[in-house]
C-alpha cells in the first residue's frame, strides 16, 4: 500500500504518525518491467568502470560471502592493458590515504601498486598566499601520511584482481548502459523485481543490486531521478608533471592557497613532483597554451612569491603567532621551503573544470551510488578518490553481512544502513572543503586575518588536527 | 509462519482441509498478498529474519566441520514448517540449503512459489506444498537434517502430536529449531494488547493467547519425545526501530533449539555413561 511506502523511513511506528516525519514518496522511480526470465540474471552489477567501479567489483569479487554470487562489471571504454608503464609519470595522480590503501590491501590489489610505484610522504605543508600563517599536518610516529599513486598505477592493480576472481566477475567492456527499468518495490504477479539494464548494443542484463559508480555525471543517478546539490565552481584543475631543480627527499605534500585558486606539489619521486593547480579557466586556459619556460615561472612564482602579502596582515599574523608561542611553545611550526621547479614533462599539461555536488540519496530500492556519482568534492582536500575507497569499504561490507545472513542483496534494510554512515562522514567533509574553498578564494582583509589566525589556532591545536 | 490447523475437541482428527477454520483461512486469505511488502502487515516477520537465520545458520555451522564461508548451509535439506510466503525459506536457501516449504494454505503457497520464480537459484532449491505436517509425514520418514518451525506452534492445538511428527520426518541427531511466544500476563499485554490492537505490529486476531506456549511446557514435550533441548533464548522486539534482538528473559518471544536423539534410540549426552565412568567402573569391579 503507499501508506506503507510512504513510511518507508519511520515504518515501525504507529500508522498514524509515520507519514508526518516520513520522506515523502516512495524510495523507487516507478517504471515496471514485464518479466524477462531469459535475460541473464546477476547478483550485482557495477556501472562504471572507474577506479571506484573496479575496486567495488574487485571487493565483491574476492569477498568470501560471494563465493556463489554473479557480479557484472559495465565499463564503457575499452579493456587497457597496463603491463608495460612507461618511464614517464602521468598527470592524472591520486593522494591515496593509509585507510584506502587498507581497503585495496583487503583484496590484493596493493601489493600489486607497490611494486610498480608510489611515492609515500610524510608531511603536508598547507600555507596562505596573504600571510605567513602555515599548517603543517604529520603524524607522530614515523607512519606515512598518504600516498602519492597515478590512477593508472591504480587501474593495472584493480585489473589485476579482477582478473584473479574472473569467475565470478565478469567484465563488460565496451558496454555503455543507455537504459535502466526500476522493479516497483513490492511487485505484483507479472513485473519482475529485478533492475533492469539495456546495453548500448541493445543487450540486456537483470540484476538484484544496481551500484552506479559512473562519475559526477552518473546516468544511473539521474535516472533514478536522484537529486543533488551542485555547484560549478568558476575554476578549472591544471595538471601536470614537474621536474624538480634538484633531487630531494620529497616526501612533504605542499600545498599554497592563492586567491585566485589553491597550487599543489605533490611529490611522484625524489626529482618529479605533480601539479594540481585550480584556478580560473581563462588563467588555466593560459597556463595550458604558454611556452614551457614561462609555465615553470609561474609555478614558482606562485609558490614563492609575496605579492599578495600586505603589512598589515603580516603584523597581525605575527603578533597572534608571538602570542601562540607564549602559551605553547612548540605551537608555530618550522617552516620547510618548497623545492623549485626546473621544468615540465612534455605533452604532460591538461585542465579539467571543477565542481562540487552531493545526491540527496545515495540509495533506493535497489541502487546504491557511491564515489563521484554521489558526491563531488573540490581537490584542494585531497580526498576525492578516497571518499569514493570509503564508500566501498563500508558497502562491501554491509552486503557481506547481508550475504551471509541470505537476504535480498537489493533491499532498502542494509542499503540504508551504508547511506546514514557515509552521509554523516562525507557531508561534514564536503562542506568542510566547500567552506574552504571560499574562504580562501578571497584578499579580503578580515576574512584573511580570520583564516590566518585560524590557521595558526589550528596548526597549534593537536585534537583538531588529527580530526583533519 | 502462520499454519492454521487448529482442532476443536469435537471434532475428530483428520487432514488440514476439514480441520482448518473457515473463518481463519478468510483472514490469512487476504493477507496472502502482502507477505513480501517488507514495510507492511508482516514487517516484523521479516526483521525477524535479521536474527533467526543468523541463529538457524551459526547453530549448524558449529556442529559441522565441513562447511564453506560461501554457502554455509549447502548439502542441509531444511523443512519448514508453516512457511507462509516463504520469508524464511528464501534466505535458507540463499544460504545454499534445499528448503522443502509447506503450509496448510494454498494461497500462501501460491504466494510463495510465485515469487520465488524470478529468481533461478531459490527456483531449483525451494520446493513449496500445501499441506499440513502430518500428510508428508508417511513419505518423507527420517528425510530432513533440519525442521524449522517458526511462529507456528503458537497455532498449533495439538502440540505433541506436532512434535512426533516433526520427530517422524527429522533424521536422527536432525535439528529442531521453534520460534514461539510464551504465555505469561507480559505477553497478553505487549503481544496482544500493544501488539495486535493498538500498534498494529501484529494483523488483529492472528493470535490466540489461550494457544501460547511456555517454554518449559515446550521442553518437557520435546524431552519426551526424543529430543534434547540445547538452547532456550528469549526474544525481544523493539517498535520504535522494528528490530529483533536477544535477551535473557523468555517472557515474551523466545527460541528454542533442540535435537533428535541418535540411531536405536539412545538418549542425548548428557544421560549416557561417559568412557571415563564405564572405565572405572569396569576398574573397579575387577580389583572388587
Amino acid at each position: 500500500s503507499s501508506a506503507a511506502m510512504a513510511a518507508a523511513r519511520g515504518r515501525a511506528l504507529l500508522p498514524p504518525l509515520a507519514p508526518l516525519w516520513a520522506r515523502p514518496g516512495p524510495r523507487a522511480p516507478l517504471r515496471a518491467a514485464a518479466a524477462a526470465p531469459s535475460q541473464p540474471l546477476y547478483d550485482v552489477v557495477v556501472s562504471g568502470g572507474g577506479m571506484v567501479g573496479s575496486a567495488m567489483a574487485a571487493a565483491l569479487g574476492h569477498d568470501i560471502h560471494f563465493h556463489d554470487k554473479k557480479i557484472a562489471l559495465l565499463e564503457a571504454g575499452p579493456r587497457k592493458e597496463y603491463d608495460h608503464m612507461p618511464d614517464s609519470y602521468s598527470n592524472r595522480v591520486s593522494s591515496i590515504s593509509p585507510g584506502s590503501a587498507t581497503l585495496l590491501s583487503s583484496f590484493g590489489a596493493w601489493d600489486h601498486v607497490c611494486s610498480v610505484r608510489l611515492k609515500p610522504f610524510r608531511r603536508m605543508q598547507v600555507w596562505d598566499a596573504c600571510s605567513e600563517a602555515m599548517i603543517i599536518f604529520e603524524k607522530d610516529d614515523l607512519d606515512d601520511m598518504g600516498y602519492i599513486v597515478e590512477n593508472d598505477v591504480i587501474m593495472s592493480a584493480l585489473t589485476k584482481q579482477l582478473d584473479a576472481v574472473a569467475d565470478r566477475v565478469e567484465v563488460f567492456y565496451r558496454s555503455r548502459a543507455v537504459g535502466y527499468t526500476w522493479p516497483l518495490p513490492s511487485h505484483s504477479c507479472d513485473t519482475s523485481p529485478w533492475v533492469q539494464v539495456e546495453l548500448a548494443d541493445g543487450r540486456r542484463l537483470q540484476t538484484k543490486l544496481l551500484i552506479g559508480a559512473d562519475g559526477h555525471n552518473s546516468v544511473v543517478r539521474k535516472e533514478a531521478e536522484i537529486k543533488t546539490i551542485e555547484h560549478h565552481y568558476d575554476q578549472s584543475a591544471v595538471v601536470a608533471t614537474l621536474h624538480l631543480s634538484e633531487a630531494t627527499d620529497n616526501n612533504v605534500a605542499w600545498q599554497r592557497l592563492l586567491p585566485t585558486g589553491p597550487i599543489a606539489l605533490l611529490p611522484l619521486s625524489d626529482t618529479a613532483s605533480s601539479l594540481v593547480w585550480s584556478t580560473s579557466h581563462e588563467h588555466a586556459s593560459e597556463l595550458l597554451a604558454m611556452d614551457e619556460e614561462s609555465f615553470v615561472d609561474s609555478i614558482n612564482s606562485a609558490f614563492w612569491s609575496n605579492i599578495n602579502h600586505s603589512d598589515f596582515i603580516d603584523t597581525a599574523g605575527a603578533m597572534f603567532r608571538s602570542a601562540i608561542s607564549l602559551l605553547k611553545p612548540s605551537g608555530t611550526a618550522v617552516r620547510q621551503l618548497p623545492p623549485s621547479v626546473a621544468k615540465v614533462e612534455p605533452e604532460s599539461r591538461a585542465m579539467f573544470p571543477l565542481g562540487m555536488g552531493h545526491a540527496t540519496e545515495y540509495v533506493q530500492h535497489r541502487v546504491a551510488l557511491i564515489g563521484d556519482a554521489a558526491h563531488r568534492v573540490h581537490p584542494l582536500a585531497g580526498q576525492g578518490v578516497n571518499l569514493g575507497f570509503g564508500d566501498i569499504a563500508c558497502l562491501a561490507h554491509h552486503l557481506s553481512a547481508a550475504a551471509f545472513n541470505g537476504s535480498d542483496l537489493g533491499s532498502l534494510k542494509h542499503l540504508l544502513k551504508f547511506e546514514t554512515e557515509r552521509q554523516r562522514h562525507n557531508v561534514s567533509l564536503i562542506a568542510a572543503t566547500d567552506l574552504l574553498k571560499r574562504l580562501y578564494s578571497t584578499r579580503l582583509a578580515p576574512l584573511v586575518l580570520l583564516r590566518t589566525w585560524g590557521l595558526q589556532a589550528t596548526n597549534a591545536l593537536p585534537p583538531v588536527k588529527v580530526r583533519i | 509462519q502462520l499454519s492454521i490447523f487448529r482442532l476443536t475437541a469435537k471434532r475428530p482428527f483428520s487432514t488440514s482441509r476439514s480441520s482448518v477454520d473457515s473463518e481463519e483461512i478468510k483472514k490469512f486469505q487476504l493477507l496472502a498478498q502482502k507477505w513480501w511488502d517488507e514495510e507492511g502487515e508482516y514487517s516484523a516477520l521479516h526483521s525477524m529474519n535479521d536474527i533467526r537465520v543468523p541463529f538457524i545458520r551459526d547453530t549448524l555451522l558449529s556442529m559441522s566441520s565441513n562447511y564453506h564461508l560461501g554457502s554455509p548451509l549447502s548439502g542441509i535439506k531444511i523443512l519448514d514448517v508453516g512457511c507462509g510466503g516463504g520469508l524464511l525459506s528464501e534466505p535458507l536457501a540463499r544460504l545454499g540449503a534445499s528448503v522443502t516449504g509447506i503450509d496448510p494454505l494454498e494461497d500462501n503457497i501460491r504466494t510463495a512459489d510465485q515469487h520465488k520464480s524470478f529468481d533461478p537459484v531459490l527456483a531449483k532449491r525451494i520446493q513449496y506444498k500445501s499441506s499440513s505436517l502430518e500428510e508428508i509425514v508417511e513419505e518423507s520418514m527420517e528425510t530432513f537434517d533440519v525442521i524449522v518451525a517458526s511462529e507456528v506452534v503458537e497455532h498449533v492445538a495439538d502440540l505433541e502430536t506436532f512434535i512426533k511428527c516433526c520427530s517422524q520426518v527429522l533424521k536422527p541427531e536432525g535439528s529442531l529449531f521453534i520460534t514461539t511466544i510464551n504465555k505469561t500476563q507480559l505477553s497478553y499485554v505487549l503481544g496482544i494488547v500493544v501488539a495486535e490492537k493498538i500498534m498494529g505490529i501484529v494483523p488483529e486476531g492472528t493470535h490466540e493467547w489461550e494457544k501460547f506456549v511456555p517454554p518449559e511446557e515446550l521442553e518437557h514435550l520435546l524431552e519426551s519425545n526424543g529430543f534434547s533441548v540445547k538452547t532456550v533464548n528469549g526474544m525481544l522486539y523493539n517498535p520504535l526501530w522494528g528490530s529483533w534482538s536477544w535477551m535473557e528473559s523468555t517472557s515474551l518471544n523466545y527460541a528454542v533449539h533442540a535435537v533428535k536423539s541418535g540411531a536405536q534410540g539412545q538418549s542425548g549426552p548428557t544421560d549416557a555413561l561417559s568412557e571415563t565412568d564405564i572405565q572405572q567402573h569396569s576398574a573397579t569391579a575387577g580389583t572388587a
